[in-house]
């Protein structure tokens, strides 16, 4: 922090950052405390009986295969949000970077899914893979596959995925779009001029270049697969069928707020403030190499 | 362009219209949807083409329906919404400001322990301690109540965090200057800091009011009176109607109109997000 | 109408300040249900100046549990919350927090007699010596619709399958009608497994199914149970069922005609007769011959009400007179022509038959018949299990493991048997 002239005063900066700090203590630090204490408890829904349990619940959770299993759908399901929502943001911002004509025009059409809420994203797309009026299934039924992702994990997996990555689509291409045309067109002319053709030219010099975006844009689609699709599949396949699609966020919802089973659900949620941590601090490392840089 | 290959800016151009057939494809089903009775979604498969019924659809939404799943009129879900999303970024703007300049502008005992205390708030979503801080807004009777839907989601440090990015770039001859002249730190804030900051306010004013507008989980679990729903939650619960019997056609009406606020504001100011965008996460 | 009759309340409220009671009641009933009970609601409002009582939805079964939860501690409890019947032994076990409705009736009330309500609706809410804890509201049971089309398409009689067995033919001949489907259902942990224990009169947990005490097992990886599921799984791949999801998105397929047979709730009689443009039966739910030669009765669904603890004493009078106008026959048998849920009283079931409705409407006593015709034995006097929704979560997923073919129905309901005792276990540890 350089040092920057500031001034002098004994009261105001106190009442400047007070709203602030109260609102942050009162509804972030004092949860995030009671979320920690929670997770030592063993609770009945009401909370007259309290037992002060240790890692009891922790212990529970991870010696649990159904808690493993939802670590892996977590996983999975992260993994291709990112891939397929980056690898076709990047496709398409590569496209829409060189188009001369009408290069505003193709960006105004591709970002306006950012607006839309994920689950607005989602009953669009169960309307439209709805086994019994959808159009996807009835023209997937026409080449005799039948479509039903209420009892098939596979096709489940593959509508959350499609939804999620729909809204995400956009805010990954407004940042590709943004990295590509930071790249001074010298470098790729000079490319040009010894003999690189455009594909290689992209992989050889304009990738490269890009991938602080792209890793930057790794860490929000991942923090975004983790949390934000919460909508995405609570309006559609509320973790099923069997448990495909529950995630970890899901299940804390589950757990906490149909099933009422606090203890758990709270050392669920310590879990996750220690992955997203993680990634903060991940990001931070990256986002400190780039200022040095 | 570095060179001329017609092939290659046809795949180009193919490509893109293809891209934006994808993305569209969902709000065209929508907007046909959205404008037939409930009787084309029993079976067989969605409507490709206009119906007549998009004025009846909009005038059961706007006005009320009894047929879903909940008894209050959209029009009044609309206004929620919009309460919502305006409190939540003007306020998280303003006491964002305040709290950025503070930290950027003044040396006070403390003021390292309140910069860590606000900025790690940016690390934890909502959604990671979402019980107990359900049951901080319950113990304050703020269940079911605007104040409930907006003051815990505007305690987040993203905004602080770019206005003190933003502050720290202002050169210092600015406040020399504003001295000179005998300007106090209001006068300064006011005359110099906020003209200088309108951009950065206004492109943050779109990804909140967004984000605020989008807001799901959150109102799910604090409103359980009606009154409170706001348009984007209640889209879960209008599929949940007695009968089994899904009313695409009136969800899909709401629907739009929960996206066309949010998809306009983003189309009115394009460039403007776009740039507020990328910056708020340089 | 409606309108009239809240503005009397409020005009009745005004003209006597100091006597009416105000007391709030909480429930998940929403559309055309929810504005039924906010008419229940004024009528009694305005049939007395003592009592107002305050109607509000609170989203579905789950939401508006947790949120009475939620408010009971922080001390803002309603007084009456509507509660879904997996969640009976949470409120049970929670004894400070409700008070017993046979209490609160014999407390408050005259002539208030249990044995004037349904035997096979109070069990699943009476406590180990058969006392009411909360009062019935909305009830169903499991029965049959087919698709007379259909039937007739395929050469089929008039009546629904009445074993399991007969499903293997009847489904078939659907099949082989040129349907895709012979039949799907809604609420499979429900009917498949809960009702079917009930039905062939096997337990579904240990412990009278989990009323005895809070030990409890599950047991309802026994050989009725896996034999049903397999078979079922069979059909799935013939294409004689075919899932539709866990709660009633089968609806949907059975008003289009898609499939021709459809287990559901007795309560999803009005959405059948409003949304279908064929004629329909209802018959009762099948059984396996194989099995058992006199089938027992179905358990019920649905929800109670339940009385919550904390308020002033003034306001308990003020419930009990609330549950008296609830149970007077009358009212009951409009709820029960007007839902499809099962009337509560025995009077109600008399009324609705003087009345000629199911004379008019047939099909609509299939379910109360099913209820009534044999006496509840343990095993079919209802559930009583802890953490009851997640066992419904667990057993959804293992069912929808068999339909995917992921698992056998072996080992899918002993692995779901396995996860549910871990709940039972959680549940028991929570509240000792």
């Amino acid at each position: 922090m350089h040092d920057k002239s500031v001034f002098q005063h004994r009261l105001l900066p106190y009442v400047l950052v007070a709203p602030q700090l109260i609102i942050t203590l009162v509804f972030f630090i004092w949860p995030a405390g009671q979320a920690l204490y929670q997770s030592f408890l063993v609770e009945d829904a009401f909370g007259f009986s309290t037992e002060f349990v240790w890692f009891e619940n922790f212990i529970y959770l991870l010696s649990d295969p159904e808690y493993w299993t939802s670590i892996r759908v977590t996983a999975v399901f992260s993994f291709w949000v990112a891939f397929v929502g980056m690898a076709l943001a990047l496709l398409l911002a590569a496209m829409a970077d060189k188009v001369i004509r009408g290069s505003r025009f193709y960006q105004t059409l591709l970002i306006w899914p950012y607006a839309v809420a994920p689950v607005v994203a989602a009953v669009l797309w169960l309307m439209l893979f709805s086994p019994s009026i959808g159009l996807l299934p009835f023209w997937l039924s026409k080449v005799g596959y039948q479509w039903n992702h209420l009892a098939n994990s596979v096709e489940a997996n593959i509508l959350v995925i499609i939804a999620s990555v729909w809204k995400q689509f956009s805010y990954n291409f407004i940042f590709f779009i943004a990295g590509l045309q930071a790249i001074p067109r010298s470098l790729i002319e000079a490319a040009a001029i010894d003999g690189a053709r455009p594909f290689r030219r992209f992989w050889q010099i304009v990738f490269p270049l890009l991938s602080p975006t792209a890793f930057f844009l790794l860490v929000v689609n991942v923090v975004y697969a983790f949390f934000e699709t919460f909508a995405v599949i609570h309006a559609t396949t509320q973790g099923g069928p069997g448990n495909s699609t529950k995630t970890l966020v899901y299940k804390v919802f589950e757990d906490g707020f149909i099933g009422l089973d606090l203890g758990s659900s709270s050392a669920q949620s310590v879990l996750l403030m220690v992955i997203v941590i993680t990634l903060t601090v991940v990001q931070f490392r990256y986002v400190e190499k780039k200022v040095q840089y | 362009m570095v060179e001329n290959r017609p092939w290659l800016t046809l795949t180009r151009h193919i490509l893109l219209w293809l891209g934006i057939a994808v993305i569209s494809l969902p709000i065209w089903v929508a907007l046909v949807a959205a404008t037939h009775p409930t009787s084309a979604f029993v079976s067989g498969i969605l409507p490709l083409w206009f119906g007549d019924q998009a004025v009846t659809n909009l005038v059961a939404v706007l006005s009320n329906d009894g047929g879903l799943g909940v008894s209050v009129s959209a029009t009044r879900m609309l206004w929620n919404s919009f309460v919502m999303a305006m409190v939540i970024a003007v306020g998280k703007i303003v006491i964002s400001m305040m709290s950025a300049y503070a930290i950027v502008y003044f040396r006070f005992p403390g003021r390292q322990l309140c910069f860590w205390l606000i900025f790690i708030t940016l690390m934890l979503p909502v959604e990671v301690r979402i019980l107990p801080t359900y049951e901080v807004v319950a113990n304050l009777g703020l269940l079911n109540s605007y104040a409930g839907l907006t003051i815990p989601l505007i305690a987040s440090a993203t905004a602080t965090f770019l206005f003190r990015q933003f502050f720290m770039s202002v050169p210092d001859s600015l406040l020399e200057a504003a001295r000179i002249d005998g300007a106090g730190p209001i006068r300064f804030f006011k005359d110099i800091l906020l003209p200088l900051s309108a951009n950065n306010i206004a492109a943050l004013f779109v990804i909140l009011f967004i984000y605020g507008w989008n807001q799901y989980l959150w109102p799910l679990l604090i409103t359980t009176d009606e009154q409170y729903y706001t348009i984007v939650m209640a889209i879960k619960r209008l599929m949940t109607s007695d009968n089994g019997l899904i009313p695409w056609n009136l969800i899909m009406t709401t629907t739009i109109l929960a996206m066309l606020p949010p998809v306009i504001v983003v189309l009115a100011m394009q460039k403007l997000f776009v740039k507020g965008l990328i910056e708020q996460e340089k | 109408m409606k309108k009239t009759l809240l503005a009397l309340s409020v005009a009745a409220g005004i003209g006597q300040v100091q006597a009416a009671t105000e007391i709030e009641f909480w429930h998940a009933m929403g559309g055309a249900l929810g504005e039924k009970v906010d008419a229940m609601v004024a009528d009694f409002n305005a049939s007395q100046d003592d009592v107002v009582v305050n109607a509000s939805y609170r989203g579905n079964y789950s939401e508006t549990m947790t949120g009475a939860i939620a408010a009971f501690r922080s001390g803002e409890q309603p007084d009456i919350v509507q509660v879904y019947e997996v969640g009976t032994a949470t409120m049970m076990a929670a004894e400070g927090a409700i008070y017993p409705v046979y209490q609160l009736m014999e407390e408050y009330s005259n002539g208030f007699d249990q044995s004037a309500y349904l035997s096979t609706v109070t069990g699943y809410y009476a406590d180990e010596n058969g006392n009411m804890l909360s009062m019935p509201f909305n009830s169903s049971t499991p029965v049959l619709y087919y698709n007379k089309a259909a039937f007739d398409a395929a050469g089929l009689p008039d009546r629904g399958p009445k074993t399991w067995e007969e499903m293997n033919t009847f489904g078939q001949a659907i099949l082989d009608a040129g349907y895709d489907c012979g039949f799907t259902t809604a609420w499979q942990s429900w009917i498949h497994l809960e009702n079917l224990s009930a039905r062939h009169n096997v337990p579904f947990a240990t412990n009278d199914n989990g009323f005895a005490g809070l030990d409890t097992e599950v047991e309802f990886n026994g050989d009725v149970q896996i034999a049903h599921i397999d078979q079922m799984a069979q059909w799935h791949d013939s294409g004689i069922f075919s899932y539709s999801g866990r709660t009633s998105e089968g609806s949907s397929r059975f008003y289009s005609g898609e499939c021709a047979m459809y287990t559901e709730s007795s309560a999803g009689y009005a959405g059948v007769r409003a949304n279908t443009d064929f004629e329909f039966g209802v018959s009762q739910l099948p059984y396996w011959e194989s099995q058992i030669d006199q089938p027992q009765n179905t358990i019920i669904g649905g929800a109670t009400l339940w009385t919550l603890r904390g308020q002033d004493d003034d306001h308990y009078p003020a419930v009990a007179r609330f549950f008296e106008y609830l149970s007077q026959p009358d009212v009951q048998a409009d709820w029960h022509q007007f839902s499809g849920y099962l009337p509560i009283t025995y009077a109600a079931v008399e009324l609705t038959k003087e009345q000629g409705f199911y004379a008019n409407n047939p099909g609509t006593d299939v379910a109360i018949n099913q209820m009534t015709s044999v006496a509840p034995t343990a095993n079919s006097r209802g559930l009583r299990l802890g953490n009851f929704p997640q066992i419904r979560g667990i057993i959804d997923e293992a069912l929808e493991s068999v339909w995917n073919g992921d698992a056998s129905a072996e080992r899918a309901l002993n692995r779901a048997a396995r996860r549910s005792n871990e709940q039972l276990r959680r549940f028991e540890r929570a509240n000792r």
